[in-house]
C-alpha cells in the first residue's frame, strides 16, 4: 500500500476495491496505461542539438531600461554624449571652414551672434558651456581614477558630486563672461 | 452575553480535549495567536517559457500577504512558487548569501534575492527581472556559459614553476593583506551584468568579475606567472572595454570593489 501511494495511485485503486474486488489486477492495469507522461530515449550526442535550437530562440533580457538611474552609470553615459557632441561640434566647424572659409568666418560669427536676441545668446551660451565643464571636471576625475585615487564606491559618489557642483559653479561663470 | 461566549468556547475546547478536561487543563492559560493583520504587496515577476518561444517575455504579477512572508525578496519568490505558481522558475541554493545561485535584478539593482529585504511599503510593487543582458534559459534563469568560460580563461589557479620543497607556500601578512577584498567573490556575475561595457561587449570585455579574479592572481606573491597573465589581457579589447563606471563596486552585494581591482590591473599593464 505504501508503494501505491507513493505512485499516487491509492485513490484509484481504493475505488478499484470498492468497484470488484475480484478484478483488482484488471484495474491496477488499466490505471497503469492511462499515464500520460512519455518519454523518449535519446543519446548523450543528441542533447547538445537540442540545446542548440533551444539557444538559438532565447530572449536577451532587458538591460538599461529596467536598470536603476544611479549616478554611476548615468555620469558615465553623460561624459560620453557631452565628449561626442563637443567633438561633433569642434570637428564640423573645422570641416565647415575648410568647406566655406568666408561664410564661416570669425567677422561672420560674431556679427550672427551679436544680432541675436539675449535670452537665445545666453541659452546658446549654456548649451556649449554645461557639456564643456562637465566633461572638463569629469575628465579630471577619470585622471584621479587612473592613478587610484578615489576608488572607493564612496570616492566615487563623492567626487561624481563634486563633479556636478563644479559644473553648475563653472557653467554660471562662464555664461556670465 | 460575555460569559456565554466564554463557556461555548470553554465547551468547544472541553470538546476538542475529551481527556483532560479538569480545570487546569492547559488549553486554559494558552493565549490565543494573534493573527496579523494582511499586507498584501504586489510582485512583477519577468517571465518567459523556452516551451512557448515565440511568445514574447512579459511580467506576470504576482499578490502575496507580506505577514505570511519571510523577511527577504528570496522567501517571497520561494513562497510563491509553493503557493500560487509553481511554474516560476528561479535558482537558489543556500539562502545566505553565500553561494551567488539567486542573483537577479530587483528594483533596477542587481543583487542576490536572499540579501535582498523585502520593501514593506506595500503601496508599491516590486519587480525583479534576471540579470540584464543575458541569453534566457528561463523566467530568471539567465545563461552563465560565457561568463564561466571568462572565468576560466583567466586559468583562476596558482602557477607556480618552483614549489618550496617539503613546505607550503609561504607569504608575508602584507602580501597576504593584498588578496582581501578580492578572493570573497562568489561570481553571482551581479557585477558583470551590471556593467554597460559588459553589455555591449560581453563576446570580447571580460567583466568586472573575471578582472577582478584576473588580478587577485596577478597580485597573488606565490604566483610566478604575472608576466603571462598579464600579456594576455594586454589588448584592446580584455580589459580596456572598462571604463571606471562604477557600476559594479555599486551592486556588488558582497560589498566587494572590482573597479579599484580593474583599476590597479590597468595601472600595472600601463607601467610593463
Amino acid at each position: 500500500m505504501i508503494s501505491a501511494r507513493a505512485l499516487g495511485l491509492a485513490p484509484a485503486l481504493r475505488q478499484a476495491v470498492v468497484a470488484s474486488k475480484s478484478s483488482r489486477g484488471l484495474v491496477l492495469r488499466s490505471v497503469v496505461a492511462t499515464r500520460g507522461v512519455q518519454t523518449q530515449s535519446l543519446p548523450p550526442s543528441a542533447a547538445e542539438k537540442i540545446l542548440n535550437e533551444q539557444r538559438l530562440k532565447r530572449p536577451s533580457s532587458p538591460h538599461f531600461t529596467i536598470y536603476q538611474p544611479q549616478l554611476t552609470w548615468i555620469g558615465s553615459i553623460a561624459n560620453r554624449v557631452t565628449g561626442a557632441g563637443l567633438s561633433a561640434l569642434l570637428y564640423g566647424y573645422a570641416m565647415a571652414y575648410l568647406v566655406a572659409p568666408e561664410t564661416f568666418a570669425s567677422a561672420n560669427v560674431i556679427e550672427l551672434v551679436a544680432s541675436m536676441p539675449e535670452a537665445v545668446k545666453i541659452a546658446g551660451k549654456t548649451i556649449l558651456a554645461a557639456p564643456f565643464a562637465y566633461h572638463s571636471w569629469n575628465g579630471l576625475r577619470h585622471l584621479g581614477w587612473d592613478m587610484t585615487k578615489f576608488i572607493t564606491l564612496k570616492g566615487a559618489y563623492s567626487s561624481g558630486y563634486a563633479v556636478l557642483g563644479a559644473t553648475a559653479v563653472t557653467t554660471v561663470a562662464l555664461v556670465l563672461m | 452575553m460575555q460569559s456565554l461566549v466564554a463557556r461555548s468556547a470553554l465547551a468547544r475546547s472541553a470538546a476538542r480535549v475529551p481527556t483532560r478536561s479538569f480545570a487546569s487543563s492547559a488549553a486554559r492559560f494558552q493565549a490565543t495567536p494573534t493573527e496579523k493583520p494582511v499586507l498584501t504587496k504586489e510582485f512583477k515577476i519577468y517571465r518567459w517559457n523556452p516551451d512557448e518561444p515565440a511568445k514574447k517575455p512579459t511580467l506576470q504579477s504576482y499578490t502575496i500577504d507580506l505577514n505570511q512572508t519571510g523577511p527577504m525578496i528570496l522567501d517571497a519568490l520561494i513562497k510563491i512558487k509553493n503557493e500560487i505558481d509553481p511554474t516560476l522558475t528561479f535558482r537558489r541554493s543556500c539562502r545566505e548569501g553565500i553561494c551567488g545561485s539567486c542573483a537577479m535584478n530587483i528594483n533596477g539593482q542587481n543583487t542576490l534575492a536572499c540579501l535582498c529585504r523585502i520593501d514593506r511599503d506595500a503601496s508599491k510593487d516590486t519587480k525583479i527581472y534576471p540579470l540584464p543582458h543575458m541569453y534566457i534559459v528561463k523566467d530568471l534563469v539567465p545563461d552563465l556559459t560565457l561568463f564561466y568560460k571568462q572565468y576560466k580563461s583567466i586559468e583562476p589557479y596558482l602557477q607556480n614553476d618552483n614549489p618550496p620543497e617539503g613546505r607550503e607556500y609561504l607569504q608575508s601578512q602584507d602580501d597576504r593583506r593584498k588578496l582581501d577584498g578580492m578572493y570573497e567573490c562568489i561570481l553571482c556575475a551581479c557585477c558583470s551584468t551590471s556593467c554597460p561595457s559588459y553589455w555591449w561587449n560581453q563576446d570580447v570585455y571580460l567583466g568586472p568579475a573575471t578582472l577582478m579574479a584576473a588580478y587577485r592572481w596577478i597580485a597573488d606573491s606565490r604566483d610566478t606567472y604575472k608576466a603571462q597573465r598579464k600579456e594576455k589581457l594586454q589588448n584592446e579589447m580584455s580589459l580596456y572595454r572598462c571604463h571606471t563606471i562604477f557600476n559594479c563596486a555599486r551592486t556588488c552585494p558582497k560589498g566587494l570593489n572590482p573597479a579599484q581591482a580593474i583599476a590597479k590591473l590597468k595601472l600595472e599593464l600601463a607601467a610593463d
